[in-house]
């Protein structure tokens, strides 16, 4: 199937097979790797991607839905040397060890902050049930929100 | 980012060390913008172009004799280059390290002993197509009685290795370690109280699951390996592939954690070489999510009978534990968690006169158990303190107030317990204040009593652990370090650790900055590549900073004199007038500053001499006991069961701290991973042995939404066995923590006559506990 996306600011049109999921997509045909598979359930979220400025579990989607879609991903989020708000909290706070939740917890995160600039704890907590991790015990990770939000 | 974070993260701190300092970590820029190279992003390797992929075909049940494996349509499926057997790779059952009577082949040939056990490898073009042909894998079972539980698995007559004699296949009174006797033992006490505890089997779940690559390049093979220890996996699949240790190399791309699941090597990983060998091809293989939760090995697993009786007012007398360890289908490291970790800690922080520890380990039809995280010590600390409790409730007493009186009192040169073991330095007491004042335990108490006395359906649930465990005791007793400048002035640093999160870049470039003055931006970080560094003890058992970091520390402070000769030379002056200034990374004679070598020019000359470079092993002579005390506030709606976690004040004493923030984040990780175990997670199977907790939406994995923010409490107990004064702190979190959580559910609702509920503490088996106890 042909399909046609915006990725990172700049436009594809690549040919998928149907099954192809958009994770797949973003990994295999663009190189993005920065977005990681960590189950086959769609419960872990570290596949999240924004796709028309939502953030999205890309295993959740087939590449050919996408198609007429723009989306960004962890690699398109810094511009130039200058990280975005959400990856420079992360780093201050530590809220990072083994960096594979990462690239989708970030991009989750930011999706919080797009619909709730001023989150409480626990709204953070809710809204990062989708996205597991297990070296941080989330402490350092809702921090980093908290930062980004300007609430630290 | 802020001047001062800034500053921080050049290492450019002047005057004063930057050890102790909360400095960031020079590994996040990557992770947070790319991402990190982990082994299934290496799309652009130039050795694994023209790479195939490998699919395992798993057994779909528990316990049968295989009759036939039938691969004929596999064969014709698209996109399959190659089917394997074991019949068809040759192998041949292997005795394993621990009990020679216990055999299987990598593959399994004649009987499958769990789901999920690998049967059939398949190699094809594209990983989809591998999926595909592994459904169309015909295997004949004759299907045998599963044995899931212990306790039938040791009474059964059925044998899941025949050859073994019983499914009991390794036991601590083999090893030398004295059987339990009978009642006398307990003849001194006015109390005796007893319980048998579930220390429940659970999944590690990092994070990435297992992946591999393989290719052969001049007749050596390299794998690159999700793993926490390169070297220990090259000497075994260099055995496995008949190949001499230096004709193998293992390279650790970034890892996805481990949590102790990655420290051996797995069937799935050891015949890749093989195979990649037969088809002519190099080999990519990861699993799914789905796999791994039946296929990496699992871990706690533990039955444990305690028993601990004393006197009327709460000195303990004697104490007895009789582990039952769950092996799971296979002999790996599981196995001996219990004899090894469990039960030299089995006193725990207490002054015990009498213990009696027997461990007993048995195969089932399940997932092979191997180390994760704590590996036998949050075992060790949960039986102890359950009985801690049990006991206090049983002479009514308050717990904090029974554990004091059993506390080791403060001791700085080592101690020995009863049952052998020997500790570094110990103040348990003090650690136990602490966490009791931040915590402010009386207002917790008397808020208790107030929701008590309301009838509340929100009651309160406090709960305290006091721990030590034993980290760094992990052969080898000690680490390699190499430290190398080079002609640009920058530095590498060689080690035999492997990071997976820990932070190790930046630990271990400040330990070198400290030594040389060069900044931290400057060094570089070499590791999990056993070409480049052959020698090495990997990343488990919290040993890291003290013997890893240790040698970085030592072997840099030894270049260090090195270099102060080269300037001698160059300043044609008494090496002893040498000096370093750390400000300027630059050597001169004391008195002259104007006049200096940087360790640039000192690398050029040096050049002739083999270059500025210093190694070595560093050795210590003991294990490190960090221990702390943890605090946990729950509360029980009494109508439902479930349980919220409202607070979780934790007091770890890792002895120095190198980097407080590192050691947070590990404390946060190591909580919440206990408080899974308390609380939600576990690994469960039916009567049939079928796996039921085998995807990440079946199995309760903890997220942000169950716990609470960590308080953590500063303590540092420096120990006399490294320089350093460091002790492991990246399991602490977890032994603490899941004693004291599943504590405080049973303390929120012991006044309604409950004793003991197992872990986890599930809404269902709260809700039980409290209908049981009305009855």
């Amino acid at each position: 199937m042909k399909i046609s996306v915006t990725v990172n600011g700049k436009k594809h049109d690549s040919d998928v097979e149907p099954r192809t999921l958009l994770v797949q997509y973003v990994r295999e045909t663009l190189g993005l790797t920065g977005t990681n598979i960590g189950c086959d359930t769609s419960s872990c979220g570290a596949c999240t991607i924004h796709v028309d400025g939502q953030s999205v579990k890309s295993c959740t989607l087939l590449a050919a839905q996408a198609d007429g879609s723009t989306i960004t991903t962890i690699e398109g989020l810094a511009k130039g040397d200058q990280m975005h708000p959400m990856q420079q909290a992360f780093m201050e706070n530590h809220g990072l060890q083994c960096g594979y939740c990462t690239p989708g917890m970030v991009m989750a995160a930011i999706g919080i902050l797009d619909e709730n600039p001023s989150p409480t704890e626990d709204q953070i907590r809710i809204g990062l049930e989708g996205n597991l991790c297990r070296c941080t015990g989330y402490h350092n990770i809702v921090q980093s929100v908290l930062a980004a939000a300007g609430k630290k | 980012m802020s001047e001062a974070l800034a500053t921080d993260l050049m290492g450019v701190i002047m005057g004063g060390s930057i050890l102790g300092n909360r400095v960031l970590r020079k590994e996040d820029p990557k992770f947070l913008t790319v991402g990190g190279n982990y082994v299934d992003d290496m799309l652009d390797e130039p050795l694994l172009k023209g790479s195939a992929h490998v699919t395992y075909a798993r057994s779909s049940v528990a316990h049968a004799n295989v009759l036939s494996i039938d691969v004929s349509d596999t064969k014709k499926m698209p996109g399959v280059i190659a089917v394997f057997t074991a019949a068809d790779l040759g192998l041949e059952a292997g005795p394993n390290a621990f009990n020679p009577a216990v055999a299987r082949t990598m593959l399994a040939s004649t009987k499958v002993r769990y789901v999920g056990e690998p049967i059939v490898a398949i190699v094809s073009e594209t990983r989809e197509q591998g999926e595909d042909a592994a459904e169309t894998v015909i295997v004949d079972y004759d299907v045998l009685p599963a044995l899931v539980d212990m306790e039938a698995a040791l009474t059964s007559s059925t044998l899941i290795y025949e050859e073994a004699g019983s499914n009991a296949v390794f036991d601590s009174t083999a090893l030398g370690a004295p059987d339990l006797t009978g009642d006398e033992f307990f003849a001194k006490c006015d109390v005796v109280v007893s319980e048998k505890i579930n220390n429940q089997r659970v999944a590690p779940c990092p994070l990435e699951v297992r992946g591999s690559a393989v290719a052969w390049v001049d007749g050596r093979l390299y794998q690159w390996l999700s793993t926490q220890h390169a070297q220990g996996a090259r000497d075994v699949l260099a055995g496995i592939n008949s190949l001499e240790p230096g004709q193998m190399r293992v390279i650790t791309p970034d890892v996805g954690g481990g949590f102790g699941a990655k420290i051996g090597t797995y069937p799935e990983e050891q015949l890749l070489g093989m195979i990649s060998k037969k088809v002519g091809r190099p080999l990519r293989w990861r699993e799914t999510r789905s796999e791994s939760m039946v296929a990496l090995g699992h871990g706690r697993a533990q039955v444990q009978t305690v028993t601990i009786g004393g006197t009327k007012d709460g000195k303990v007398l004697a104490y007895r534990l009789h582990v039952l360890q769950d092996c799971g289908a296979w002999l790996d490291f599981g196995t001996v968690l219990a004899p090894f970790m469990t039960r030299p800690m089995s006193s725990g922080v207490y002054a015990i006169p009498e213990i009696e520890c027997r461990t007993t380990s048995i195969v089932t039809n399940t997932t092979p158990t191997v180390a994760y995280r704590g590996a036998g010590r949050p075992e060790a600390t949960a039986a102890i303190e359950r009985a801690m409790d049990l006991f206090a409730a049983e002479l009514g007493m308050d717990a904090v107030e029974v554990r004091r009186k059993n506390l080791i009192p403060k001791f700085d040169t080592p101690h020995t317990t009863v049952i052998g073991q020997t500790y570094d330095v110990g103040d348990y007491e003090a650690s136990l204040d602490k966490v009791l004042a931040a915590a402010n335990y009386k207002q917790l108490r008397e808020e208790q009593a107030k929701r008590r006395a309301s009838g509340s359906a929100k009651q309160l649930g406090i709960g305290v652990c006091v721990y030590v465990e034993i980290t760094g005791g992990v052969p080898p007793m000690g680490e390699e370090a190499k430290v190398e400048v080079l002609e640009d002035g920058r530095a590498i640093v060689y080690t035999g650790t492997s990071p997976h999160g820990q932070g190790h870049e930046t630990s271990w470039a400040m330990l070198a900055s400290e030594q040389t003055g060069i900044p931290m931006d400057k060094i570089d970080l070499v590791w999990g590549d056993t070409d480049l560094v052959p020698v090495g003890g990997g990343t488990m058992g919290s040993r890291s900073l003290q013997q890893g970091g240790a040698a970085v520390y030592q072997m840099s402070a030894e270049l260090v004199e090195k270099a102060k000769k080269v300037a001698a030379k160059l300043l044609e002056a008494n090496e002893a007038d040498v000096v370093l200034d750390k400000d300027s990374a630059s050597f001169h004679v004391a008195g002259t500053p104007a006049v200096a070598k940087t360790w640039a020019e000192l690398a050029v000359a040096s050049k002739a001499d083999g270059g500025l470079v210093h190694g070595g092993t560093l050795t210590v002579e003991m294990p490190t006991f960090p221990f702390g005390a943890h605090v946990a506030v729950v509360e029980v709606d009494t109508e439902t069961g479930k349980v919220k976690h409202l607070r979780h004040v934790a007091c770890d004493d890792a002895g120095r701290v190198l980097n407080p923030m590192l050691l947070e984040g590990q404390i946060h990780g190591g909580v919440a991973q206990g408080t899974a175990q308390a609380l939600l997670e576990e690994v469960r199977y039916d009567s049939d042995g079928n796996p039921i907790t085998s995807n990440l939406a079946d199995y309760a994995f903890i997220s942000a939404a169950e716990l609470p923010s960590i308080e953590v409490i500063h303590m540092e107990t420096p120990t006399f066995v490294n320089a350093l004064g460091a002790k492991g702190i990246g399991e602490s979190g977890t032994i603490g923590s899941t004693p004291a959580v599943q504590s405080a559910v049973i303390d929120a609702v012991s006044h309604l006559g409950v004793r003991h509920i197992n872990m986890p503490t599930t809404a269902e088996r709260v809700w039980d506990a409290i209908q049981s106890a009305k009855k």
